[in-house]
């Protein structure tokens, strides 16, 4: 067994509450939430928070609701609830994509769309789907609430926007018509961290062309979306020759580092590969398409 | 000969439907395990228990300049502090491996590999000791580390084993089996030859349970009780006999039940020994469990040989000889467990199934900055190595030859009537019939047509890959005067006694980690006897209680403890005709015997069941002369020689031509481990098995950084599979029984994992055909796979 360097404990009841106790605990405090990254980092003592503040009993933030335009996600929501919502599925198909790729069963029960979103990762795919869909974050604090979008969230590699004194509260995705997403990761088994990931969204103008796209890669070294993708694709149809020259996009701007799940040239290639597969698919959902079974024949 | 009578399980059926002996019944063991309730190492609490927690060395080579403990002794919770000198005062810093080398048990000089032990805390509680870790100030002065096997003989290479006295390399060993000469005859005068280097890497088998012990000294009079988890108590008691000084007889281990072994609970690990040495130092039971990047990063280990191979064969596909180099990489200490004759185990069978004129085979042995061990996860002492060497040699030369690899080794194997078969490396194959096997499999697979389907799909650019394995392995060592573990004969006992009524129990030197022995040793008395399986209680794990023997790995259980039940029970059957004799008033030699009583040869209603002379042996009855008054017996079996199971294998598999992903789509495992007594745990052995084998083909390694440092050390970065990676298994059998076992059975619990990774690889090269890959090496990870398609295949180590 494992064990952690001492700490204490203690279950905030309400939003309120744990913004206080973070006041009052200061910068060695940790939130928990689901625990599947801060604990295997507690037990192998590579973290060792003074204080966890553990917000699993503030239902409050465990909701999806739709409000106007908005898909609102509190940040309690534990993966299993994304992955089972049909009402997430029909809107924002790479949620469901994604979340049938993250870990296990067992770790989809406990972890949430919060934790993920604030552990930042370089491997975490719920990043990515947030980017590609223009996500807003909603944090608390002591000076109240902000909302920020993913760019301005998300900092880099296990960095983000919010304080040591604020809580992440809800993720707001943007509804729109005639816009379909995918997602597809590599692993080197079910559970792993990704090789690589893509992640594509789609809005198509009424003639069919495509009206905005966003591109975005996990654990390839690039924290945002692929914004030279983005404007490539932006008013052309789509085709085989689009989605290969937006993958190609996508392999020139990322920056993968070389580890025991590949070599850097294979994982720009799995930026190109997958960028075509997720763009291909993400535009054919948004033309009413059903999905094509994932192929394993020879492209490009 | 055993008649092969499997009766299919009916949870309806009443007592009386179910087999007495040899079927498919539900595990006995199963109800306590199922419940929660078995009793794991981890769940022994002794009164006034001490927990310990071992210091590990950060660095793989490193000078020991200074250790302080003074903070960890000022922790009001820490009992002792135990260093490597404190041992050395006790001779005990050193301790003898398996290999005829030895081990540090603390480290007194320098570190050899990370995660080595180099202090003991024992505290009142596990968190304390955990804490007191890090209170022990260490000085290292690192050296550069020998991690590359390829370097380990380099004039410059790093002395691993500056100690030894007189050593000035790496050199383990050199050993050599079959003839140099001849072969190098028959390759020369043969129209192909084609070589392959091949690298088995390191893997490690990665029970559920890691490694733990609870010592228990008790200083009043001298005895040792220590529950260990260990696949060998007889053997770790003599050892510990040697090693501690303590009388045998003042020593008693207990292996509870163990969550798994595949070898790597074989050894004595340092641990062990501290938790001894804890328990005698503060006068209380000590325990001592690792966690799992503990046992990741310094228990055995498995594999890492670097195989140079090499096949000639005659142009229309008649393999004529085999030989290879070998580079076998043992850390930093020998410690592999193994017979004492043979340092590469038995990996001279990598002549496989097929009918050669000459073989010869060369390991040379190295140390490096890694951890000991070598001989693990379900290897059958190395035959793992040896069957993949094989089997991926004869379909380099198919595809050399342009064969199908069905039809070249079809061709090549040893046929029925040429057993027992004498090999070229010394060994007696006892029986076997690989065609009706291999025609067995093939006919599950349906192998014409998977061939069909995959030039369909080729054409249309998708990768499908069918691969084939048929391997022989070799299990059940004894014979006693062939093969021993530091000096112990490798042969097991077995006690059984019956009860007055009827009831029986049988005891075993083997220990079960989860192969269902409480139920296969029992169907094994069972057939012999004819009491019901449920009757006869199985006992095992503790010295104590049961008989000597050698324990259980190699798939030896049932080949020789399953040989020793056999005979004692019919050792039994035989006293049981005298008592019966003499309760029916008749000669012994007019009695015949049916299943569970003996009978008037011709007046069948005038006998006595098991239970009847049960009763009247330990009753009233006038025994006969020298027949003592009970219904028991011992005997100590010694293998007249090894068995060898067989099996033919097919993988198919999807390849990813854009990603490099490997789907296992489908997998045919035929064996034949001669007489089936349950087939429901054959079957398991069979699934466990083929589960570790897309393990290693596709994903297992333990890799090293070029400091030494070990990149495998917790199941984020050690991979092993889950139900997603494998397929439903396709099993199906034939049998061929053992001509010299007792019962006609040869054992099953490797055969899996030594047949399966061949089958995967040979299946994804298959794929990647169109590429014109013809090997690529494990682990076929997206990423390798999608390297070896690019032409740029690369050995992980």
């Amino acid at each position: 067994m494992q064990i952690p360097a001492p700490f204490d404990y203690v279950r905030a009841t309400t939003v309120e509450d744990a913004l206080e106790l973070l006041a009052r605990h200061g910068p060695e405090s940790r939130i928990i939430a689901g625990g599947h990254s801060l604990l295997p980092m507690m037990k192998l003592r590579l973290s060792r928070p003074e204080w966890l503040i553990d917000i699993n009993d503030l239902f409050e933030l465990d909701f999806i609701l739709r409000d106007g335009e908005d898909l609102r996600i509190g940040a309690l929501t534990r993966h299993t609830t994304l992955l089972e919502s049909d009402e997430v599925h029909r809107l924002f198909p790479i949620v469901r994509d994604a979340e049938l790729v993250i870990a296990d069963p067992v770790v989809r029960n406990r972890g949430t769309i919060g934790g993920s979103l604030c552990q930042a990762d370089p491997a975490e795919d719920l990043s990515t789907v947030c980017a590609v869909l223009g996500a807003i974050a909603v944090v608390r604090g002591p000076g109240g609430e902000r909302t920020l979008s993913m760019h301005d969230f998300h900092r880099g590699p296990y960095q983000t926007a919010v304080g040591p004194d604020e809580l992440l509260c809800e993720v707001r995705l943007p509804i729109r018509a005639r816009s379909a997403s995918a997602y597809e990761k590599v692993e080197r088994r079910v559970g792993d961290w990704a090789v690589g990931a893509a992640g594509a969204s789609v809005t198509l103008a009424e003639d069919g062309s495509i009206a905005d796209a966003a591109v975005g890669l996990t654990a390839l070294g690039l924290d945002h979306t692929v914004e030279e993708a983005a404007g490539l694709l932006r008013g052309k149809r789509p085709s085989e020759e689009l989605f290969a020259d937006a993958g190609r996009l996508a392999a020139e701007a990322c920056d993968p580092v070389a580890d025991q799940r590949g070599p850097v040239d294979y994982k720009r290639h799995l930026a190109d590969e997958l960028t075509r597969r997720v763009l291909r698919r993400a535009c054919a959902r948004a033309a009413g398409h059903p999905d094509q079974p994932a192929t394993p024949t020879q492209e490009g | 000969m055993t008649v092969i009578h499997e009766r299919e399980s009916n949870p309806a059926a009443g007592d009386a439907d179910r087999p007495i002996g040899y079927g498919r019944i539900q595990r006995k063991e199963d109800p306590r395990f199922v419940r929660g309730k078995g009793h794991y190492l981890d769940d022994i609490v002794l009164p006034g228990m001490l927990h310990g927690a071992v210091l590990r060395a950060p660095v793989a080579h490193a000078r020991l300049v200074s250790i302080d403990t003074t903070n960890a002794l000022a922790h009001p919770k820490v009992h002792a502090v135990i260093t490597g000198k404190d041992l050395e005062g006790l001779k005990l810093a050193w301790a003898p491996t398996l290999s005829a080398d030895v081990q540090a048990v603390l480290v007194t000089d320098k570190v050899r590999f990370q995660g080595q032990e180099v202090a003991f805390v024992v505290a009142e509680d596990r968190y304390a000791a955990r804490d007191a870790l890090e209170l022990i100030d260490v000085e290292y002065d690192v050296l550069p580390p020998l991690v590359d096997a390829r370097r380990a003989l380099d004039a410059d290479a790093p002395l691993i084993r500056d100690e030894m006295e007189g050593r000035t390399d790496n050199r383990i060993f050199d050993w050599e089996m079959g003839d140099a000469a001849e072969t190098d005859a028959v390759f020369a005068g043969a129209d192909v030859v084609v070589s392959q280097e091949m690298v088995y890497p390191r893997v490690h088998p990665a029970p559920m349970e890691t490694c733990g012990a609870v010592a228990d000294f008790d200083p009043v009079d001298g005895k040792l009780t220590l529950y260990e988890t260990t696949q060998a108590p007889h053997a770790h008691r003599t050892l510990f006999a040697i090693v501690a000084g303590i009388p045998e007889h003042k020593i008693r281990i207990v292996s509870p039940d163990i969550g798994g072994g595949f070898g790597n609970k074989v050894g004595i690990y340092p641990g062990y020994i501290l938790a001894v040495v804890g328990s005698i130092v503060t006068g209380r039971p000590v325990k001592w469990m690792e966690d799992r990047s503990e046992n990741l990063m310094s228990t055995s280990f498995a594999r890492d040989y670097i195989m140079q191979g090499e096949i000639a064969a005659t142009k229309d596909g008649k393999i004529l000889a085999l030989r290879t180099n070998v580079l076998a990489d043992h850390g930093a200490f020998n410690a592999t467990a193994q017979p004492t004759k043979n340092p590469a185990g038995f990996f001279s069978i990598f002549t496989g199934s097929y009918d050669l004129q000459a073989a010869h085979c060369k390991v040379t042995g190295v140390y490096t900055n890694k951890a000991p061990g070598g001989v693990a996860y379900a290897c059958s002492f190395r035959v793992t190595e040896a069957v993949y060497l094989v089997e991926r040699m004869v379909d380099v030369l198919a595809r050399k030859l342009e064969m199908d690899p069905a039809e070249l080794r079809l061709k090549n194997f040893i046929k029925p009537e040429q057993f027992p078969y004498a090999n070229k490396t010394g060994w007696v194959y006892d029986s076997g019939n690989y065609e009706a096997a291999m025609r067995r499999s093939m006919e599950l697979a349906g192998y014409e047509e998977l061939r069909r389907e995959q030039q369909e799909k080729r054409a249309k650019g998708e990768l499908m890959g069918i691969g084939l394995s048929f391997f022989t392995e070799v299990v059940g060592a004894g014979p006693r005067k062939h093969f021993d573990i530091v000096g112990l004969g490798m042969a097991d006992g077995a006690e059984l006694r019956v009860h007055p009524t009827g009831k029986a129990v049988v005891r075993l030197s083997v220990q079960s980690q989860g192969q269902g022995h409480e139920t296969t040793f029992a169907q094994i008395v069972a057939e012999e006897l004819g009491i019901p399986p449920e009757n006869i209680d199985v006992v095992h794990g503790d010295t104590d209680q049961t008989p000597f023997g050698l324990g259980t790995y190699g798939s030896r259980s049932t080949p020789v403890s399953g040989g020793a039940v056999a005979l004692v029970a019919r050792k039994v059957r035989e006293k049981a005709k005298l008592i019966a004799a003499a309760m029916l008033e008749t000669r012994p030699e007019d009695l015949e015997w049916e299943k569970g009583r003996w009978f008037v040869k011709g007046d069948p209603t005038a006998g006595k069941t098991i239970e009847d002379i049960a009763m009247a042996a330990h009753g009233t009855l006038t025994l006969p002369e020298g027949v003592d008054g009970n219904l028991d017996a011992e005997v100590t079996y010694d293998p007249p020689n090894l068995t060898f199971p067989f099996g033919a294998y097919i993988c198919v598999v999807d390849v990813d031509p854009g990603t490099g992903r490997v789907l296992v789509r489908r997998f045919i495992a035929v064996d034949d481990c001669g007489t089936r007594i349950n087939p429901m745990i054959i079957e398991g052995q069979v699934h466990g098995g083929l589960t570790d084998g897309v393990g290693m083909a596709l994903m297992e390694i333990i890799e090293f950084d070029a400091d030494g440092n070990n990149l495998g050390g917790s199941f984020m970065d050690y991979l092993i599979p889950t139900a997603m990676e494998v397929p439903d298994w396709e099993t199906g059998f034939t049998v061929t029984p053992s001509p010299h076992h007792p019962i006609g059975a040869k054992g099953i619990g490797e055969s899996a994992t030594v047949g399966s990774p061949p089958a995967i690889v040979n299946a994804v090269v298959d794929a990647l055909a169109p590429f014109g890959v013809t090997h690529m090496d494990m682990p076929c990870t997206p990423a390798r796979v999608w390297a070896a398609m690019q032409g740029r295949a690369t050995p992980p180590i």
